[in-house]
């Protein structure tokens, strides 16, 4: 009897736990953002994000990209390499407005916005 | 000595684009698959050059690139005339491309250091402005095959970019 009843005191405690971090969860990181990579194009050009979000790229192509930051004003810059047919994630960890670009074909340019944690 | 390249690269497209003048005698697809096939393992050798040449950074990761790209295009190229039955047909605009390659790497060769990549840089600017344009005014509108023509309307994109990254580079090691 004692013994059921501390297991369920247990399970009890556990589920109560799964739903606070389910709960939790989605006021500390949004969604990430996905990019879509076809044809030379980022698709959206533009996204809107969070310091702490996540940009996920997903290369349709055959060929590889990235995408990169050059360092400006103070702001370092970042490199993500996107081989073909793979996605990538990158957390952005600064505020701001930034352009990137492929290095490999760098007329294939977008721009994330970041904002200040909400 | 670049600018002389592009001309005859140019006057070897023109020549190709005045002889198929007629609408009766615009290249056949199997001659578009073996131009577009030929450019692009001649832009690998070129890279190859490079990479045994060049010890600049940038330079050598143009020419890794230039490698991985072309390479991945003409791989599907080849999977496209297998799947179409298509036996890609040797013709006089894709000699000649070959033998000016040649002779330009054989000039090429002599060089090192500073000039070398110099060279170089200018050469795929001025390759690729050349190839970007017979694609766009000649083997694409010409393609039958509605497959061949999106893979070569993928590959003038691709090759659009590498323009523009060679464009960098020239400014870069000018």
């Amino acid at each position: 009897m004692m013994i059921g009843s501390s297991l369920r005191g247990v399970l009890g405690a556990g589920v109560l736990l799964a739903s606070l971090v389910t709960n939790l969860l989605p006021a500390l990181a949004h969604e990430p953002a996905q990019v879509q990579i076809t044809n030379l194009v980022y698709l959206p050009a533009e996204v809107t994000l969070h310091v702490g979000d996540v940009i996920v790229w997903t290369n349709n192509d055959i060929v590889a990209h990235t995408a990169t930051v050059k360092a400006a004003g103070g702001a370092a810059g970042w490199d993500v390499t996107i081989p073909p047919g793979q996605t990538v994630q990158h957390q952005l960890t600064q505020a701001g407005t930034v352009e990137y670009f492929c290095r490999f074909h760098p007329n294939m340019k977008a721009r994330i916005n970041v904002l200040s944690k909400p | 000595m670049t600018n002389r390249f592009l001309g005859k690269l140019a006057a070897t497209l023109l020549i190709a684009a005045t002889g198929y003048a007629n609408a009766a005698d615009k290249p056949t697809d199997p001659q578009i698959a073996h131009i577009a096939y030929t450019a692009g393992v001649l832009d690998v050798k070129a890279a190859e050059q490079a990479l045994a040449i060049s010890k600049t950074d940038a330079i050598r990761a143009f020419a890794a690139n230039m490698i991985a790209d072309h390479n991945a295009v003409n791989e599907q190229a080849l999977a496209l005339v297998k799947k179409l039955g298509v036996t890609p047909e040797d013709n006089d605009t894709s000699k000649s491309l070959a033998a000016q390659a040649e002779s330009k790497r054989a000039e090429l060769a002599k060089l090192s250091g500073a000039d070398f990549d110099r060279a170089y840089a200018n050469n795929e600017l001025a390759y690729h402005k050349a190839v970007n344009g017979a694609l766009a005014t000649l083997l694409i509108p010409s393609a039958s095959n509605a497959e061949l023509k999106s893979l070569l309307e993928t590959g003038l994109k691709i090759f659009q970019g590498h323009e523009k990254h060679a464009e960098t580079m020239a400014g870069a090691v000018k």
